[in-house]
């Protein structure tokens, strides 16, 4: 008996009373689906990538790698996507979504200004894949591909690879150097382009490979019947872009009408003036709200004093002048005429009513169904006839790069797939990471950065690019605005709040953190405080 | 405020830590080496808050002694959840007396201490509110008028928890407690009395008092490390909710402690001498019935015969926190 006096018992710690037993809920760090990723049409895994551009340094690298294994575009990406990544962003609701795309845009630069490459890591698998034209979609699906080790084939009807990206987009959006520089990338990875190298007839050519990916693009402008002046000058907007992509000036006078509301006809109006048009006017039938323009070409154009007609159809087109008729939209807001006729004076008139597809090149082609103009694809891209698959705008889809190249990676994960005769894993889906998951408290208050723009002045008279990059500084500050939303970004929060020391804090970064099951007493704490909503409580099994 | 302020976004001053951040940029609950003073098996209910804040509290108190503390403990959950006979949960150096003397043991143990040349180890004196308000209120005074060299350590989480929910001197009016019971027409604890002992410290005159929350990590530990910078008394009152007495969520803890905040319920703020030195501003202003709506004490004063006469009255003690610390936003006031 060597204890003090009134003492019995040896002193214990309290680590012999596993307070574990109490729990009735568990708390498990999980992985919601952020809505940027849910949103990305190229599948992207944005809440990720953006993780590593936080830590700048050697993180840009590693965040490009990210980009890389889904889209081989990053910097044309941060320069022509219409980002409804941050459309659904949730730092919306909190100051102004992240600056996703100026991101993007950034690590896609200095991917090129440093020279990153990617390759193929796997042995070649001697199956040989066509690629009919070289455009975002056909582009994307070469890339993946190559990757994977099949030996890829692009025809390419044009005289350069990038599709809508080079004779669609004007270089003020889309630098031709990035272009060349992204497009270059892929073909470094052996991937074979035969340019000038129109394919007429598929059904014979296919049976040279083991699939084909049929991309080519929808680059016909469509017609309208407006009764015209012989003496009228009357162009199309596709034909417009691309002659002057291939250094044609064209006459389009001084004042210039651009007919229609979309992308097209605000890249037309834009160009016009570049072209030295004093007035560029748009005419659409629909009201502002209602034109599928994006926002932010609408409101670049306007920078650039282009001017809008709305409401109103084009009905006569003479020689400098056109008749007009006004619209009204109706309850289910169609416009309808109202027979109000007035004139405006224009020199030419350019036609952007939207673009279809030269499907001539399918005829004959077993299974191959034709709806509407496009071509009927399953969810795996693969069109009625086995081992042919198709995307990008000639499939009935919303037309965008993104979509595009997401449509790309698509069938290129399928066609992998159906040349190894396998069933692709089906996509895990988590649920996703709203708003209401989220503790906004923790997250600093940090306004959003915007892209400075080019003067004025010059973008009236010249192609340069006209949104301008982050430098390096402000684009990390826009990287770590991104909320995690749903992904443990390994803030401590968890390790932190713990009444219980029952969350252990791994070593290694990257490990994260684990709940001791043994002293955890699910009192759900960790999950409440938790920034980014990445820890769930989930009833134990009694 | 008292802390600096993290520039870095993404996260910043809020979280404990963050993988981007220095080392030694991180709070101390943010680091594995961390004391863990009050580990785990201790028997506090579940999200306890007065757990948490007593580790935030020694933990941070522990790295800015380099390990050279004694914590003295009045009666109370503290004291009882953390040492059921022969457990105990405490990594350090720890002794409990009786309730009412907590302040004076400690005193004793700083003068012992000092008679032995220990210069450079440091107490702490801690209780809840009724070993602090009530109980040890005498001794507590009398610590602070001789300034002796100790830091005493309040969690208040508003009543006597551990002998069943009854009302204290720092129980807030209108909240239902054992003896304090929604009826009538005043339900639950009456208005006009109770007292602010971080207001009795600061007319001691002592070199240091501070009130926080467990919401703030950042803050605590801050007030925490500069309170070790004196000598002489020092006084930290932390504000800690009680899942249990409030009839909260266990997962609520941390919320109606930010809540309690940025509503102005409860002022955080510094003072030096006397003089109020700081005061945490209100980030996001919210009423206070988003604070009293989640508890169950307060659920008199909603459902089916709502008292919205007694939450106006409540606003009103709010306001008078708000206008007293000039705790609005700056920019704001």
């Amino acid at each position: 008996m060597d204890k003090p006096f009134a003492i019995t018992l040896d002193v214990g710690t309290s680590r012999a009373n596993k307070t574990g037993s109490w729990r009735t809920e568990r708390a498990v760090y999980t992985n919601r689906m952020p809505p940027c990723n849910d949103a990305c049409p190229a599948g992207e895994d944005i809440q990720s990538w953006l993780y590593e551009a936080e830590a700048g340094g050697d993180g840009y690298e590693r965040a490009w790698r990210r980009i890389m294994d889904d889209n081989p575009f990053p910097a044309v990406m941060g320069r022509v996507c219409y980002h409804p990544c941050e459309t659904a962003c949730n730092r919306g609701q909190l100051d102004e979504a992240v600056g996703i795309n100026s991101v993007e845009r950034f690590v896609g630069d200095e991917a090129i200004r440093r020279g990153w490459t990617v390759s193929v890591d796997v042995p070649p698998t001697g199956q040989r894949v066509l690629v009919v034209g070289a455009g975002p979609s056909g582009l994307s699906a070469a890339y993946h591909l190559a990757r994977r080790g099949h030996a890829v084939t692009i025809r390419e009807a044009g005289p350069m690879a990038g599709g809508m990206m080079r004779f669609g987009i004007p270089r003020y959006r889309l630098s031709r150097d990035v272009l060349d520089a992204e497009v270059q990338r892929i073909l470094d990875l052996g991937v074979e382009l035969e340019l000038d190298a129109k394919v007429t007839d598929l059904d014979t050519l296919r049976h040279d490979f083991d699939a084909v990916f049929l991309a080519v693009g929808a680059q016909l402008g469509r017609r309208a019947y407006i009764p015209a002046g012989s003496a009228a000058h009357v162009l199309d907007a596709v034909d417009l872009l691309r002659g002057v992509e291939e250094g044609e000036r064209p006459l389009l006078g001084r004042r210039v009408a651009v007919y229609g509301g979309g992308n097209t006809a605000m890249d037309a109006a834009r160009t016009a003036r570049r072209l030295g048009a004093s007035e560029a006017i748009v005419v659409y039938r629909r009201t502002q709200d209602r034109m599928p323009a994006h926002e932010s070409e609408l409101r670049e154009a306007e920078d650039e004093g282009v001017l809008f007609k709305w409401l109103s159809t084009i009905t006569q087109v003479d020689s400098g002048r056109l008749t007009i008729e006004r619209m009204e939209l109706d309850d289910s807001g169609f416009p309808q005429p109202t027979g109000e006729l007035e004139e405006l004076d224009a020199d030419s008139l350019v036609l952007a009513l939207g673009q279809e597809t030269d499907l001539s090149l399918l005829d004959g082609v077993p299974g191959l169904v034709v709806q509407d103009g496009v071509v009927s694809v399953g969810a795996d891209m693969m069109t009625g006839c086995p081992g042919v698959f198709a995307g990008g705008d000639m499939v009935p889809q919303e037309r965008s790069v993104t979509v595009a190249i997401g449509h790309g990676k698509r069938a290129a994960r399928h066609i992998d797939a159906w040349l190894s005769a396998e069933v692709p894993e089906p996509g895990v889906r988590p649920a996703l990471a709203t708003f209401d998951t989220l503790n906004t408290w923790y997250y600093s208050d940090a306004p959003r950065a915007h892209r400075p723009l080019l003067d004025r002045a010059r973008r009236e008279s010249s192609f340069d690019e006209v949104v301008l990059g982050h430098d390096e500084a402000t684009a990390l500050l826009e990287a770590r605005r991104c909320l995690s939303c749903g992904n443990c970004f390994e803030c401590d929060n968890c390790y932190g709040v713990c009444p219980d020391n029952a969350v252990i804090k791994l070593d290694q970064p990257g490990e994260r953190y684990l709940i001791d099951l043994d002293y955890c007493k699910g009192c759900g704490i960790c999950v409440a405080e938790c920034p980014s909503g990445a820890i769930q409580m989930f009833p134990e099994q009694v | 405020m008292a802390f600096q302020e993290i520039k870095l976004y993404q996260t910043g001053t809020f979280v404990a830590g963050n993988r981007l951040l220095d080392p030694d940029q991180r709070s101390v609950q943010a680091r594995t080496g961390r004391s863990n003073t009050l580990t785990s098996g201790h028997r506090a209910c579940r999200g306890c808050g007065e757990a948490l804040g007593a580790r935030y509290v020694l933990d941070a108190a522990m790295r800015a002694t380099d390990g050279r503390l004694v914590a003295v403990n009045s009666t109370g959950c503290l004291e009882v959840f953390s040492t059921p006979y022969p457990e105990s949960s405490w990594q350090l150096p720890w002794l409990h007396s009786l309730f009412g003397n907590g302040p004076a043991v400690a005193a004793g143990v700083a003068a012992a201490l000092k008679a032995r040349g220990l210069d450079d180890v440091r107490v702490v004196g801690q209780a809840g509110d009724g070993g602090t308000v009530d109980i040890g209120f005498g001794c507590l005074s009398g610590m602070f008028e001789r300034n002796d060299d100790v830091l005493f350590v309040c969690y208040d989480n508003e009543g006597y928890m551990n002998t069943g929910v009854q009302r204290s001197g720092a129980t807030p009016p209108a909240a239902s407690t054992a003896n304090t019971k929604a009826l009538g027409d005043q339900p639950g604890n009456v208005f006009g009395q109770g007292k602010s002992v971080p207001l009795i410290a600061m007319a001691h005159e002592i070199p240091y008092v501070a009130t926080a929350t467990v919401a703030e990590l950042r803050d605590l530990e801050a007030k925490v490390e500069k309170a070790m910078t004196f000598r002489g008394a020092r006084y930290l009152h932390v504000f800690v909710p009680c899942p249990l007495g409030w009839g909260a969520d266990s997962a609520d803890t941390i919320r109606l402690a930010r809540l309690a905040k940025e509503s102005g319920i409860f002022p955080v703020f510094e003072a030096e001498a006397g003089e109020v030195t700081a005061v945490s501003r209100i980030r996001r202003q919210v009423p206070v019935e988003d604070y009293l709506r989640p508890q169950r004490r307060y659920a008199h004063l909603f459902g089916d015969h709502p008292r919205p006469d007694l939450v106006a009255r409540i606003q009103d003690r709010a306001d008078r926190n708000i206008a007293r610390f000039g705790l609005l936003p700056e920019g704001d006031e």
